[in-house]
């Protein structure tokens, strides 16, 4: 598996570390049902998954990978400080 | 009086020759990460050409020449490899010394890349990594930066308490390659 | 026997080898099996189940019959294929699976017990009782059935990995995969050609086919030449393309010394290739499939085309009187060229009624091959027509029961191959792998023109995708002959009629199986066992499929194909794990003082990739006890040194350094001052604590945090996270100086006089308070010095860049000799902070909440910060958990054990009665017996009360008396002081 770093182009999957769904962390005021949400409720799509990667020997950034657990396509892959503004 | 002795990281481990391919330690003089502050980042640029004469260099690439280099290394990084950094330039980035943190070794001679592709899973074709160009990557598991000083001569950089490791595996590839003939 | 002037061996030498230790001389470019057919050998191996002589099958990979072990001792490696291994001067094989000998094997005594071991027998019959598996089925059927045996020893092999990047990987060098290749060269196109065989060609080697007016093979040789002298080109010879991964990603096993005598320890047995390309072709050709009949693995029985090759490329003749029994026009040609070099054709047994007729040979239209005899090599075979049936006399026969597609990289992600009816073959699906493009026989050309035209169409599409012009090429003349088959996969009649040889499935067990409503293909395949042998059945799927097929009642078409996965061919673990042998698992680090400690006898621990001194033996000290308990005491009555840089260190600077320290942190770290250094705790967003450690402010906008050992690369990861996802607004940096720095404690009451022996400013009275921080000059050199302790002595830790560590290290330890003081290692560390009560990852073990560890203070209220909200909750900050406590001995036994259970007095000691647990336990040579530290319910409310440790597994109990956790100096007089 390869992944389009932004920064550093494609690469061998082995550069990256896999955090799991990209999500957005909820308010500190958001509720247990938010909190449990994000920390423990995850989907298991077949189809497009948006998931968090950390090119960890490559150039340290936190990519938020689009993949298609079907075709193997990865359309996206951008940088997540930001998608994250 | 007393006195610290330095010792640099591959003492007593290199140099080393196997086949036509030689492997030495480089002294890179003074290594320095540069960070750019938010938003100074063309300053940042402009105060690096000024005062050691290299541009801040693009993802991948390098600036500079033998004796006084910017290694892109990361993210809103770069390594200033040789001058002592000009007090100027930390008005406008973050920098941290790691002139003893890094074991930097280089490996030249033909049959270079075929050791590289043994321990690397980077392109290193000519034309896809030519002189100049630089990656953070990974060899044999370790964090590493390579950078392609000409066509069969690279720079190969892990963390120094890896030294050993990082020859080894070198030593390994350099045998491999060369017993196949 | 070898035909003179046939093959393309030529003027080969001679070679020496030997097989069962019978010695014998082949020609350089032999395989194993076609010396051994030269040299009379027919018997080569015996199958898996029943233990029936075999002889080879074909001529390549795909060999399910004659495996063999080569070598000897430690380097002996089991189920090579004949067909595959070359010879070479001192190779010995020798044939696996029987016993004593391959002539006269005991264990062939299953073959009469046939009748009971049919499908699913195993299933049936071993079901009861219970203990009879382990005991008695298990080692029986494994001592009975299998294939080579491991030597049993550490591999003395070395096996390689390697990357390899191109525009255009050429899978396999037949007329297909050489014709694409020479397209995208001549274009410019990066082009890898890989071919699993020591000699490329393809079919061409084995065939008498012409290509523009020369021979086939001729016509590879000079397109090789021009490749081979081509910069863009690389040909791998003896690659096989094992697997179609994500993103043009291919793994591919390169035999590297298989095949020459191991002189060179530093050669590669095999190297296994990760394999980038933008593009691909697949021309991995076809396999011939044999027909089933009665007793159709008698050695002497293989493929028509197998005999070809072996006939055309080694100039062998497997036999004195060949026979072919084929349903396609293919077969006949194995006849033609035997009879051109000079050899008996007995006959062609066609099942077609209207098979070609030859002046050349007799030809059996509208016949079968109904059985075989001669079981350990062919004497006859019986031919059964509408004239009845009659005898001939052969001893090698020659089967073509049509091609199979070789698609099966195409299904690697998931397709599904079509079938196609009028070749009765499997196709690729299209699309199946992106940017793998099939081409030639593979796809179903089976012409050799139809191979150059797909060939170089392939490569003309793949170079369209990659935005290069196609250089002008004119396809060479070639034969373009129409594929004519009638399908036959099984011929009726009593007795067994082999369908996957290696494994002993028949045609009977695959209509068992149906019978028996295992009527899928996957179940069918899971049930006998068909295709799951280290051959996966290339020779036996689809035929099985197709008799699976007519058993109930489906199309073939409808059965579908089980599922091919990789790997292609097998692959030895140790070439995909290759550069993981030993230290080559994971890296080693080692501190700079790692020298030193080791000269002084210390032993190594591993921490992390980290190593670190467990403890320095003195002499006359005869265990690691005795060298702890006095480290302990050097550090507690004078000074002890020891080597803190695996400590992870982080430099974290910018105008936003410490809101994201108060963010990351429990604590707040934004009003540290600078100049000093604070504790700080680190929880998961899930509110369990995940690492602590001090963070020092070197200036305003420059923070150094330090981390655990264990946690640093974690830490690290984390800043990053929250800085990148979560607060990528903040202007802050992140770098790590773990490297940059060489970093001593030195700890005890005599600290200060070693540290102000060696600085160039010495520290005055009252100068570094605990926790203060700041530069200093050691010996010339810049350092940072930290006024910080974890052993609970007055203590420091003293940085110097990373190239003076060594030398700095033995300096301290020179003169802290002088002292009375020197090295201490992680054994007596462990001590020290157990007596302080200080947490280590033995604690904060990733189920422990601030409030557990006594650390719910720390917990600022005016802030949010990474998993307070989730800290919060009632289970997490309940009382009434397992809390951080100290233990004693207070009875008789005297020993505590990190992972005993606490149970209350008199209770029983079983799991609904368990209220705690020690997770750490050590003597205390300062206080003179044993202490830990706990996690017990309520814990630091029953402080004076008395629990019960049981340890189940050494059956150790003691009474224990619940102290407050800092056994030493709980006021900290002695730190600060
Ligand atoms: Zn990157």
């Amino acid at each position: 598996m390869r992944i389009s770093c932004p920064i550093c182009g494609e690469r061998d999957r082995r550069e990256f570390h896999y955090r799991g769904a990209a999500l957005t962390r909820p308010a500190p005021d958001a509720g247990e049902a938010a909190w449990d949400a994000y920390l423990h409720l995850r989907d298991n799509p077949a189809g497009a998954t948006r998931e968090l990667w950390y090119h960890e020997t490559g150039c340290g950034a936190w990519v938020v990978v689009t993949r298609n657990t079907l075709t193997h396509e990865m359309p996206g892959c951008e940088l997540a400080a930001e998608a994250a503004r | 009086m007393a006195e610290l002795i330095a010792r640099t990281p591959c003492a007593g481990l290199l140099p080393l020759a196997v086949g036509g391919v030689d492997l030495t330690e480089e002294s890179l003089g003074a290594l320095t990460t540069l960070s750019p502050r938010r938003g100074q980042e063309a300053a940042l640029s402009e105060a690096l050409e000024a005062a050691h004469g290299m541009a801040f260099p693009a993802p991948n690439r390098t600036t500079g020449k033998a004796g006084a280099r910017a290694i892109w290394f990361g993210r809103g990084q770069a390594l200033l490899a040789g001058p002592e950094p000009d007090a100027d330039l930390a008005r406008l980035a973050a920098l941290s010394d790691q002139s003893d943190a890094w074991a930097v070794v280089r490996l030249r001679g033909a049959g270079a890349v075929d050791v590289l592709a043994r321990l690397v899973p980077l392109d290193l074709r000519a034309a896809a990594f030519r002189r100049g160009h630089t990656a953070r990557s990974e060899l044999a598991q370790m964090m590493a930066s390579i950078t392609r000083l000409g066509a069969d001569d690279f720079q190969i950089m892990v963390f120094r308490s890896m030294a050993a490791t990082l020859v080894g595996e070198l030593k390994t590839a350099m045998e491999a390659v060369a017993a196949r003939g | 026997m070898r035909i003179a002037g046939n093959g393309l061996l030529g003027e080969a030498r001679q070679v020496a080898f030997s097989f069962d230790g019978r010695r014998f001389t082949g020609l350089e470019g032999d395989t194993l099996a076609s010396a051994l057919l030269a040299g009379g050998v027919r018997l080569m191996g015996r199958s898996f189940k029943y233990h029936r002589p075999r002889g080879v099958l074909g001529a390549g990979s795909e060999e399910p019959n004659a495996l063999v072990t080569i070598g000897r001792g430690a380097a002996r490696e089991p189920n090579m294929r004949a067909t595959v291994q070359e010879i070479f001067d001192g190779l010995e094989a020798s044939s696996q699976n029987r016993w004593p000998s391959l002539g006269f094997d005991l264990l062939s005594l299953n073959d009469l017990a046939a009748p009971f071991f049919g499908a699913g027998f195993y299933y049936k019959t071993f079901m009861w009782p219970k203990s009879f598996w382990e005991k008695v089925y298990e080692p029986m059927i494994r001592r009975a059935a299998g294939l080579g045996a491991l030597s049993g020893l550490p591999n003395p092999d070395r096996y390689e990995r390697a990357f390899a990047f191109c525009d255009l990987l050429v899978i396999g060098a037949g007329p297909a995969g050489l014709m694409a290749a020479l397209v995208a060269a001549r274009s410019g196109a990066d082009v890898i050609l890989a071919d699993e065989d020591s000699r490329m060609g393809g079919r061409l080697l084995a065939e008498t086919r012409e290509i523009g007016g020369q021979a086939g093979h001729a016509w590879a040789a000079e397109v090789l030449a021009e490749l081979g002298a081509m910069a863009n080109v690389r040909l791998m010879t003896r690659t096989t393309v094992v697997g179609a991964y994500d993103q043009g990603t291919y793994g591919a096993l390169e035999r590297v010394g298989h095949h020459r005598p191991r002189h060179s320890r530093a050669l590669p047995l095999e190297c296994f290739w990760r394999i980038v390309a933008r593009r691909a072709v697949l021309a991995a050709g076809a396999l011939e499939r044999p027909v089933a009949f009665r007793d159709n693995d008698r050695p002497g029985i293989m493929t028509a085309g197998a005999v070809r090759a072996y006939l055309n490329r080694w100039g062998v003749s497997p036999g004195r009187a060949v026979t072919v029994f084929a349903n396609n026009d293919d077969g006949h040609r194995t006849a033609r060229d035997l009879v051109a070099a000079g050899v008996h054709v007995a006959g062609v047994i066609d099942s077609r009624h209207d098979a070609p007729l030859s002046d050349a040979f007799e030809v059996h239209r509208g016949a079968r091959v109904c059985g075989a005899s001669g079981r350990r090599g062919l004497e006859s075979i019986t031919i059964r027509s509408v004239a009845g049936e009659s005898r001939v006399q052969t001893d090698c026969l020659g089967v073509s029961g049509g091609w199979n597609p070789s698609l099966h990289l195409s299904c690697h992600m998931n397709a599904r191959p079509l079938w196609r009816r009028d070749i009765a073959a499997f196709v690729p699906a299209p699309g199946a792998v992106p940017g793998l493009e099939p081409a030639g026989a593979c796809n179903g050309a089976f012409s050799t023109a139809a191979c150059l035209r797909e060939g170089a169409a392939a490569a003309r599409a793949a170079l369209a995708d990659l935005g290069r012009r196609p250089a002008g090429f004119d396809l060479p003349q070639a034969e373009d002959a129409a594929y004519a088959i009638t399908p036959l996969w099984a011929v009726p009649g009593r007795g067994r009629a082999w369908l996957d040889f290696q494994n002993d499935v028949t045609v009977k067990d695959v209509r068992q199986a149906a019978a028996e409503n295992f009527r899928s293909v996957e179940h069918m395949k899971r049930y006998t066992t068909q295709g799951m042998a280290t051959d996966q059945g290339k020779n036996s799927n689809v035929s099985a499929l197709a008799v699976l097929a007519d058993a109930t009642g489906r199309g073939i078409a409808e059965t579908g194909t089980t599922t091919f996965r990789p790997p292609y061919v097998p692959v030895a673990i140790a070439a995909l794990g290759a550069g993981g042998q030993g230290k080559g698992f994971a890296p080693e680090r080692l501190t700079t003082s790692h020298s030193a400690s080791v000269e002084r006898g210390a032993p190594m621990i591993e921490a992390g990739l980290w190593y670190r001194p467990g403890y320095f033996p003195a002499p006359g000290e005869s265990g690691w006890r005795q060298s702890c308990d006095r480290e302990v005491n050097m550090v507690r009555g004078a000074v002890g040194v020891c080597d803190v840089s695996t400590l992870g260190k982080i430099d974290i600077q910018g105008p936003d350094a410490g809101a994201l320290l108060d963010f990351v942190y429990t604590n707040r770290f934004s009003t540290l001052k600078a100049g000093r250094v604070r504790y700080g705790l680190m929880l998961r967003e899930d509110g369990f604590v995940m690492d602590d450690g001090t963070t020092a402010r070197l200036g305003e906008t420059h923070f150094l945090m330090t981390t655990t050992t264990a946690a640093a690369g974690e830490v690290m990861r984390h800043l990053q996270f929250v800085h990148q996802c979560l607060r990528p607004d903040w202007d802050v940096s992140i770098v790590s100086v773990t490297e940059q720095w060489a970093q001593f404690a030195i700890a005890g009451p005599k600290s200060r006089e070693l540290v102000n022996g060696l600085l160039d400013t010495p520290l005055r009275e009252g100068d570094w308070p605990f926790m203060a921080c700041g530069p200093v000059s050691v010996l010339g050199v810049g350092a940072r010095l930290f006024r910080i302790s974890f052993s609970g002595e007055h203590a420091y830790e003293l940085a110097v860049p990373a190239r003076f560590g060594d030398s700095l290290f033995r300096m301290l330890l020179e003169r802290a000799a002088a002292l009375g003081g020197g090295p201490y290692g992680m054994e007596a560390l462990n001590v020290l902070r157990i007596e302080k009560g200080h947490i280590t990852h033995a604690e904060i073990h990733g189920r422990t909440t601030a409030c557990d560890i006594g650390m719910a203070g720390m917990v600022s209220d005016g802030k949010d910060c990474i998993g307070k909200t989730m800290a919060g909750r009632p289970g997490l900050v309940d009382p009434g958990r397992e809390r951080l406590v100290g233990l004693k001995p207070s009875g008789a036994a005297r020993q505590l054990i990190a992972g005993a259970h606490l149970f209350a007095p008199g209770g029983d000691a079983v799991r609904r009665n368990a209220q705690g647990y020690i997770t750490s336990a050590a003597f205390s040579p300062t206080l003179g017996h044993m202490i830990a530290l706990a996690f017990l319910r309520h814990g630091p409310e029953r402080i004076g009360e008395t629990v019960r440790m049981v340890d189940h597994l050494r059956a150790i109990e003691a009474e224990c008396e619940v102290v407050n956790p800092v056994f030493f100096d709980p006021e900290g007089g002695r730190v600060r002081g």
